[in-house]
């Protein structure tokens, strides 16, 4: 099974589940072992210190047998953790999934009596109620089930309500599923791995707080010990007789590092985010392993020159290939369109450029990006961090996502031109100002206070135009920046993108999945396909006469407006995945004018005319002069 | 914002009231009368009968607890028949001392907590991460009281750096050197699991944030990596963590019961683990309420708190 | 004859800031009264931006939201509780995400089987034999039914949901922007074959989209909404060529296509209003070149020619294109 094997991948809590192996063992075979009776006390051998004759770890203040002792205590204490454990987290989930799933006005009730029960510090909940029942152990585990049953509940519902909207619930109802069925077949085996990991995080904690009452005087009761009542007892000699004291609590603190390191392990094995390797934080720039030589720069009169970029994913022994020696020139002042499906490499290959790839697990195993003439791959992280957002920057797709939700606008833009220019707050804050308004945001002295969540999606993206503009940037490397927008909104930002790189001479590089924009905005394009460039040249002639047959076949599922109700021409198949890719042309699987070449081989990317090119053996009567 | 703190206080009325409502109820379940408790087992019946008269113990529960509650409004909690004092006197004077230790402790865990969290996140994988991932693993995985003895033993006891235990000394002036002393041990004993639960979440939520694609346009931007990771990341990263900070102090509050004992610290815990042994049930449930009650304010102060760090709280 | 569908009056009203007792904070209408026919057989397409209601529409349609206000009434028969068992026999949903739509613990087979047991009550063997039709139906192999949603790809993940919707045997299907998740070469592919299974199961859609031109492709009539009220109701083939309210002009003038060139459909810069503060009048006119005092009052939908309906007092000439 697959958990297992991930469990036993983590060699820390393969060396928790053993020790709790051995304790677990040991606590079961004890009734078996030919040891001291544990609460026959023997005064006349009080406090012998551990090795003695006959008492492998000495004796207490009654002269009983300690070993004998410990490994009884540890029997009773960690059947009651593990009984308090499994009774808080079964009546736990159970109350938190009720109140997920229906929401409304019992999830208010039950929510509101559990914040009650959480207003109380946990152990004075916890003393009240073994003031109220007496103490004695059973009472003890009570107190602490019930003392923690609020936390698996908030714990649970938060899950359970994040499933109950889920579409595939939905989709239960609207199959004829009852509430029941649909909460123990669609709800529950969801949320189980949610209560295992809970549970498998606090078992320690609820071990240590039973030893804890116990310690109080309120838990077990003498002559009957558990770990943590051999503990208190052991406290009035802790000066004179240490050992005493030593051994129950270094058994506590084993048992529960032991469970600690398990629940980790059983945490990040069934963790669906941690499923694709580790929760990684990325550095601050794309890690880089070339072994390749460096290309040179090969556009001469290129700002930005992209040459033989080769960007991967690696991620747990697999390598995916997003880009796979990627040429691009971006010239002063134009703008080139980056076209692709998703996973084509398009996105990469914009984030590449900076080192903004997400690394680990991303890597530039190969190309140069040379900029000013100077290669940035590789390039110290102060040189990139210059260069980034003063004479390259970047915007992004979601609006939502890219501006930090805390700092108003106005912070964000300031903090942009702080980063490169030494200017005093007050100065920046009017250069925002400004820049607001150079976007059309209404009223931009007063909306420079707001923050991100009380703009609309458009104005949001309009704040991003502004942050990237922000220094007068040469390059400005635009990632599907209208694609999360209405089709109205998206018709006024690239209105304005094209009126600000046309007053300002920028030069745009733009990434996107939609013909439409391409042929509005730019000037040249580059088709992508499975990591590579497929074709390139200038937007109209790419537009009207395709070379390659995905470009071609691509703009023919494109449905255009005005053609009325028909059959949309399809690409059958689907592209290859990047961590598997064929020998020869990727698109050859799919492509209906596919020969043998094809599949043979590295096929380049060709000059088709002076400003065309290729990556065909056979392209499309392309070249042929505009009829 | 003025606004919003209003209506959370308002917000705790019935989370007290519900709070008291709890406390009655489970006093209320426990087995016996009182009233034999206070006079002993050779009283007449007469007499436990006028007492219970007195208690109103006589009359319906629900008539019992607005008499308790509108008493408890007065500052009235009754009195503790074990200490033959005022219930109300006697918590005060001791959660001054819980709350010096707990706060101390507390003041450590967040500020040591959150900075280990935040250097950890930053150098995933490194020899600082791992070393704090270890000590952090350790931390949690110790009963405080077993920790605050074996304290007593290393640096008290044998190194003589530090009093055994108390609050004060019994001889000498009773001056912030001698509090300083006194409070080292215990406080450091208390703050150590709560210091490992903040650095785990913090270096959970901050991994978390990194990932952000708010994180991503920091950089884009230019900005040096110490701003993306302490100006960007770490607060974005506080909204999760402040609540748990919140939930920490409870958890402070709760340990300092154990350390109490362990250091003899003259504090509240220590009081109702007596007074539940005497069973002296008006001084448990003083004790309890009048905590409780505290711990809802300083909660009320942790939200207003999160809304001053998160705009989108406040509307 | 009978329509598939028709509606009456339905409409939305979303509480906010719901309280545990007393009144909630403010009201939100998702949805204005709509009154609607779909005849069987027939596509009809729903185009609007988000936040226009045409989600809320979707889930009032099959049940799993509850109308404020009017009625549903599939082939002459009404359904008025929200009770989406009741409603899955008769009609069906097919989500915007394939993948979510599908329990991530369940295999394939026992999704399938799902609507066949609880809304059909069949035998195992007759659940087989239904779910071997309906994915040679929709191209699928059998091989995938013992397998569990994350192996499949968007559009094969699509297909699995258009399969199960098919195995209620509802006569209509709600496509809730069904193809918005995919990529243009499988998008086509999807629409195709929705196109097939119309005509061989002699279904009825409603085909809710934001990509006007792939509703203009699948549908026979569309209505555009905006702002929670129907604006524009016409032939497929016309409303985006000759649109006859200012906001589909709009729309259509905004959607980039290949061969037109860039221009600012709209010199202000102006959104959707606040729908916590709605505007009085038509909802458009703050945006509209053409509004005068007049569109101070809501414009009602009416007739206007040649199988048109639309909500204007000043609408544009049919003649202009």
């Amino acid at each position: 099974m697959s958990f297992l094997r991930l469990l036993a991948r983590n060699r820390l809590a393969l060396a928790g589940l053993v020790v709790m192996a051995c304790v677990c063992l040991l606590a079961l075979v004890t009734p078996l072992l030919p040891l001291a009776a544990p609460d026959i006390t023997d005064t006349g051998n009080r406090f012998r210190p551990p090795f003695s004759e006959g008492a492998l770890l000495g004796t207490d203040h009654l002269g009983r047998d300690l070993l004998s002792r410990l490994l009884w205590g540890t029997r009773l204490s960690l059947a009651v953790g593990l009984a308090a454990a499994v009774t808080a987290a079964v009546l736990g989930a159970a109350i938190g999934i009720v109140a997920g799933f229906y929401g409304g006005r019992t999830d208010n009730l039950i929510m509101r009596g559990v914040d009650m029960l959480m207003a109380f510090p946990y152990i004075l909940l916890a003393l009240a109620i073994v003031a109220a029942l007496g103490p004695g152990l059973m009472n003890a585990l009570i107190a602490v089930a019930a003392v923690n049953i609020p936390f698996f509940a908030r714990n649970i519902r938060g899950v359970t309500v994040g499933i109950a909207h889920k579409e595939f619930v939905d989709a239960a109802r609207l199959s004829g599923m009852s509430d029941l069925r649909i909460v123990l077949t669609e709800i529950l085996p969801n949320v189980v791995p949610v209560i295992v990991i809970a549970m498998s995080t606090t078992v320690g904690w609820m071990i240590l707080e039973t030893a804890g009452l116990s310690f109080l005087g309120l838990g077990s009761q003498p002559p009957v010990a558990d770990l943590g009542s051999m503990l208190g007892e052991a406290r009035a000699a802790l000066i004179t007789s240490p050992h005493t004291s030593v051994v129950p609590g270094a058994m506590i603190l084993v048992i529960v590092m032991a469970i600690n390191l398990l629940g980790d392990g059983v945490r990040d094995a069934l963790d669906p985010r941690l499923k694709s390797g580790a929760l990684n934080r990325p550095l601050p720039a794309t890690q880089v392993a070339r072994d390749a030589p460096v290309p040179a720069a090969q556009g001469g009169a290129a700002l930005l020159s992209i040459d033989g970029l080769k960007t991967e994913f690696r991620v747990k022994g697999r390598v995916y290939r997003a880009v796979g020696g990627v040429d691009l020139d971006v010239r002063p002042g134009e703008c080139l369109g980056l076209v692709g499906e998703s996973g084509s490499g398009k996105s990469v290959t914009a984030l590449s450029v900076m080192g903004l790839v997400a690394s680990p697990p991303g890597v530039i195993t190969g190309g140069s990006v040379h900029f000013d003439g100077q290669d940035l791959i590789g390039a110290r992280y102060e040189t990139l961090r210059r260069i980034r957002g003063d004479r390259v920057a970047y915007i992004f797709q979601d609006p939502q996502a890219t501006l930090h939700p805390l700092y108003t606008i106005g912070t964000q833009l300031v903090e942009a031109i702080r980063a490169h220019h030494a200017v005093p707050r007050a100065e920046a804050r009017a250069r925002a100002v400004d820049l607001l308004g150079a976007v059309r945001i209404p009223n931009a002295a007063a909306r420079i206070d707001s923050y991100p969540h009380e703009l609309s999606g458009g104005m949001r993206q309009r704040v991003g135009i502004a942050m990237a503009l922000a220094n007068d940037p040469d390059v400005i490397i635009a990632d599907e920046p209208t694609t999360a927008l209405d089709v109205t909104v998206q018709a006024q930002i690239l209105a304005l993108l094209d009126e600000l790189r046309r007053a300002r001479g920028l030069a745009i590089l733009f990434i996107t999945h939609d013909f439409g924009v391409v042929a509005q905005l730019c000037d040249r394009v580059a088709v992508m396909y499975a990591g590579r460039i497929v074709e390139t040249g200038p937007t109209d002639a790419i537009l009207s006469r395709p070379a390659h047959p995905y470009t071609a076949r691509l703009m023919a599922c494109v449905p255009a407006p005005g053609g009325g109700r028909r059959r949309l021409a399809t690409i059958p198949g689907l592209p290859p995945s990047v961590d598997d890719l064929p020998a020869g042309c990727a698109f050859a699987g799919r492509c209906d004018l596919v020969q043998d070449t094809c599949r043979r081989g590295e096929i380049t990317l060709d000059p088709l005319t002076a400003d065309r090119a290729v990556r065909c053996p056979t392209p499309l009567r392309a070249g042929a002069p505009a009829s | 914002m003025g606004s919003y703190i209003l209506t959370r206080l308002l917000s705790a009325i019935p989370v007290l009231l519900g709070l008291s409502v709890i406390v009655f109820l489970i006093m209320a379940m426990i087995p016996g009368d009182p009233a034999t408790a206070i006079l002993g087992s050779y009283a007449t019946p007469e007499n436990v009968a006028k007492l219970n008269r007195d208690l109103g113990l006589d009359k319906p529960l629900v008539q019992r607890y607005f008499i308790w509650l509108g008493n408890m409004l007065q500052g009235d909690f009754g009195r503790s028949f074990s200490l033959n004092r005022p219930v109300l006197d006697e918590v005060a004077e001791r959660f001054g001392a819980t709350l010096v230790l707990a706060g101390t402790a507390f003041v450590i865990c967040s500020a040591l907590g959150v900075a280990a969290g935040v250097v950890s996140a930053a150098r995933q994988y490194g020899a600082a991460d791992k070393a704090i991932t270890f000590a952090v693993l350790l931390g949690i995985s110790i009963p405080s009281f077993f920790l605050g003895m074996m304290m007593i033993l290393i640096f008290a006891v044998n190194l003589r750096l530090f009093p055994v235990s108390g609050m004060w000394p019994i001889y000498g002036a009773r001056d912030a050197a001698a509090l300083l002393r006194h409070l080292t041990l215990p406080a450091l004993a208390l703050s150590v699991v709560a210091t490992g639960v903040i650095a785990r979440l913090a270096r959970s939520a901050m991994l978390e944030v990194l990932r952000q694609d708010f994180v991503r346009t920091a950089r884009a931007k230019g900005v040096h990596e110490r701003g993306v990771i302490w100006r960007h990341a770490l607060r974005a990263a506080m909204v999760s963590i402040i609540p748990v900070l919140g939930i920490q102090a409870g958890f402070v509050l709760s340990g300092a019961v154990y350390i109490e004992i362990v250091f003899q610290w003259p504090g509240v815990g220590r009081m109702l683990v007596d007074a539940i042994l005497k069973r002296d049930i008006l001084l448990v449930q003083g004790g309890v309420v009048l905590v409780a009650a505290c711990y809802v304010m300083f909660n009320i102060a942790v939200d207003v708190a999160q809304s001053l760090l998160d705009p989108r709280i406040r509307t | 004859m009978t329509p598939a569908l028709r509606l009456t009056d339905l409409s939305k009203t979303f509480d906010l800031g719901k309280r545990l007792i007393g009144p909630p904070r403010a009201r939100v209408r998702a949805l204005q009264p709509l009154t609607l026919e779909v005849p069987s057989g027939e596509t009809l397409g729903i185009v609007g931006e988000s936040g226009c209601g045409k989600s809320t529409l979707a889930r009032m349609l099959v049940g799993l939201l509850e109308p404020s206000t009017g009625r549903i009434e599939i082939e002459g028969a009404p359904l008025d509780r929200a009770d989406p068992a009741a409603f899955g026999r008769r009609i069906q949903y097919v989500f915007q995400d394939p993948i979510s739509s599908l329990n991530p613990r369940k295999t394939i087979r026992q999704i399938m089987e799902a609507p066949l047991r609880h809304l059909h009550g069949m035998t195992r063997a007759a659940r087989a034999a239904r779910i071997a039709e309906i994915f040679a139906a929709v191209n699928l192999r059998d091989a995938f039914l013992d397998r569990y949603p994350h192996e499949f790809s968007g559009g094969q993940a699509q297909r699995i949901g258009i399969a199960r919707a098919l195995a209620a045997e509802a006569r209509i299907l709600i496509l809730d922007e069904p193809v918005s998740a995919l990529d243009v070469s499988v998008q086509a592919q999807v629409l195709n074959l929705l196109a097939d299974l119309k005509t061989q199961f002699g279904l009825t859609y409603l085909f809710i989209s934001h990509d006007l031109a792939v509703v203009e492709a699948v549908s026979d009539r569309v209505a555009v909404l905006y702002f929670g009220s129907v604006v524009e109701l016409g032939p497929a083939e016309r409303i985006f060529a000759r649109p006859r309210h200012p906001y589909t002009r709009l729309l259509a003038d905004s959607a980039p296509v290949v061969g037109r060139r860039l221009a600012a459909p709209e010199g202000r810069e102006t959104e959707l209003p606040d729908p916590l503060n709605p505007p009085t009048g038509c909802a458009f006119r703050a945006r509209c070149p053409r509004a005068s005092a007049l569109c101070a009052t809501v414009p009602a939908l009416r007739p206007d020619g040649d199988g048109t309906e639309v909500a204007c007092h000043h609408p544009l000439d049919p003649e202009q294109g």
